[in-house]
């Protein structure tokens, strides 16, 4: 299997878990220009970034160019150790990729 | 204005345009993605952007949101922004960044048990605000915060 384009860590202290997460991804926004042609980059993000936990929906974040490429996230939400977490993400051009981890 | 430049200025409008199509969802196989708040995307203004996604382009100042970032960012491609609030029932988080061409940069659906609490990246054009809007119990609340731009992070 290829490598997962997502990384995640998600910790639990206190009966809150953060998770964080990195993507790998462009993020082009569609209106930088290449510098040796000369000819726009076509848009290139990600749009939905879905996180759940133990198949919970705890978060969907909606993007846009506007997000730095390679893009960082993290959020917190009220749960346990064990809890099985799923990341997935899908882009303006239909590519996809999904990862799941248990929460230490 | 010579013969090339015109032909240029062609090939860019037709990428243009098949871009769009993408963007609305006409040449995806993914149904999933007409969720994606597409008209507020592509709103120019702060307002415009707010009315599309939240349905009232101003929103009730309020001490409650909490936003983390530089004073003065060197590099506006990468700048770092956490959102956080002391606010109950908060269902929807936005992140705007006010000199963008296209201000919305992020917006996020809290689910149950889920902390007012986003920390990402985003780019900004030029110095400008970054605005983060709160929906809680049906209200819409607000707060901004000035960051200083030394290198512009969209085009160029």
């Amino acid at each position: 299997m290829a490598k997962s384009t997502i990384k995640i860590r998600a910790k639990e202290k206190g009966g809150v878990v953060t998770v964080k997460m990195l993507i790998s991804h462009p993020m082009e926004t569609g209106t930088r220009k290449d510098k040796k042609t000369g000819k726009l980059i076509p848009a290139h993000y990600i749009t939905e970034v879905d996180a759940e936990a133990n198949g919970e929906k705890k978060l969907t974040a909606y993007w846009s160019g506007g997000i730095s490429k390679n893009p960082y996230l993290s959020f917190k939400y009220d749960g346990k150790k064990g809890d099985k977490l799923k990341i997935s993400w899908q882009d303006n051009q239909g590519q996809s990729d999904s990862l799941e981890t248990t929460v230490k | 204005m010579n013969e090339r430049r015109r032909l240029f200025l062609k090939g860019t409008l037709a990428v243009g345009t098949l871009s769009v199509a993408a963007g609305a969802g006409l040449l995806s196989p993914r149904a999933v993605l007409a969720a994606w708040p597409e008209a507020a995307f592509k709103g120019k203004t702060v307002e415009d952007a707010l009315k599309e996604l939240l349905g009232s382009a101003g929103y009730e100042t309020s001490d409650a949101i909490n936003i983390k970032a530089p004073d003065i960012a060197e590099n506006g491609a990468v700048v770092p922004v956490t959102v956080s609030s002391t606010l109950k029932d908060v269902t929807e988080i936005a992140i705007l960044s006010s000199s963008n061409p296209s201000p919305l940069t992020s917006a996020y659906e809290l689910g149950k048990g889920t902390h007012p609490y986003i920390s990402t990246r985003i780019k900004m054009g030029k110095t400008g605000d970054v605005i983060a809007v709160v929906k809680s119990g049906g209200k819409t609340f607000g707060t901004k915060k000035q960051v200083k731009v030394t290198i512009g992070g969209c085009g160029g």
